[in-house]
């Protein structure tokens, strides 16, 4: 059995765009869960992601109480705007924030004229509530249950249309 | 063809969508693996591996030596974005239809 999981979208976009899209918080706060995410875009830097208000209420609301940062992880290799490996573990549920850091690979290589493909490699060894997390639910009409197709999907859309699917 | 003629065209065959059945029961298979589930040739099985993988429904990775087949759900999702979302209200409904398409075709 594969502990790995693989997704991979065609964007017309430059790879340095995309890059920043994935990168830079400011454009991750845009799309997709919406929560910006922070990188020091180095070996050994650190990665984290901070819970959006919406998230927080949400979670309020459910009755119980989400931490400040709800993804942290560890840069292992940054090659803008090619290439980026980290350690990657959800923090926001209880059942993911027990289990061991995953490894996550983004790649970004040109794959036509104005057009790149984008691939993530998820390894998720010892990590199965991670993932069931990234995978996605079954049930189409859960956005927040879309897990990396979704958010590969959303990303697609902000850079090729400059909407998002979330809220349209 | 555009990318969603791809997509179609891969889920066209039955062949096909038996491998992406394997894949889905279980992922990061080789040739070998996924050919001993199907009564085709391994050059049978290799050419509709291809096809698959330019619609973007199948990627390679490489883990040493080997070749492992993963499944992408991306393009399905997107398939589903485009053309079931528009034309039906409901997601279950409209994932039922799907499912009696493909049963029919």
């Amino acid at each position: 059995m594969s502990d790995t999981k693989v997704f991979r979208i065609w964007i017309k976009a430059p790879a340095d765009k995309i890059w920043t899209a994935i990168t830079d918080p400011e454009w991750t706060a845009k799309y997709a869960y919406a929560a910006p995410q922070f990188y020091e875009l180095k070996k050994g830097g650190r990665f984290y992601s901070t819970a959006t208000e919406e998230m927080k209420a949400y979670a309020a609301a459910g009755g119980f109480e989400l931490p400040e940062t709800i993804i942290d992880g560890e840069v292992l290799e940054a090659e803008p705007p090619r290439r980026l490996v980290q350690t990657w573990r959800m923090l926001m549920d209880p059942s993911t924030a027990v289990e061991p850091f995953t490894t996550l690979t983004y790649e970004i290589e040109d794959s036509g004229p104005g057009v790149c493909r984008v691939t993530i490699t998820h390894e998720l060894t010892g990590a199965p509530a991670h993932s069931a997390m990234v995978s996605g639910s079954p049930d189409a009409g859960a956005e927040g249950g879309g897990g990396w197709a979704w958010v590969l999907s959303d990303l697609k859309s902000l850079l090729e249309t400059g909407k998002v699917m979330a809220g349209s | 063809m555009t990318d969603d003629d791809r997509v179609f065209k891969a889920l066209a065959d039955p062949s096909r969508r038996f491998l992406l059945d394997l894949l889905f029961a279980r992922d990061g298979r080789t040739l070998t693996e996924l050919e001993s589930e199907l009564e085709m040739t391994r050059f049978g099985v290799a050419k509709h591996l291809r096809v698959l993988e330019e619609a973007g429904l199948v990627v390679v990775r490489r883990s040493g030596r080997e070749k492992l087949h993963f499944l992408n759900p991306i393009p399905i999702r997107q398939i589903h974005d485009r053309w079931i979302d528009k034309f039906t209200e409901q997601h279950v409904t409209a994932l039922i239809d799907l499912k009696h398409t493909l049963e029919e075709s």
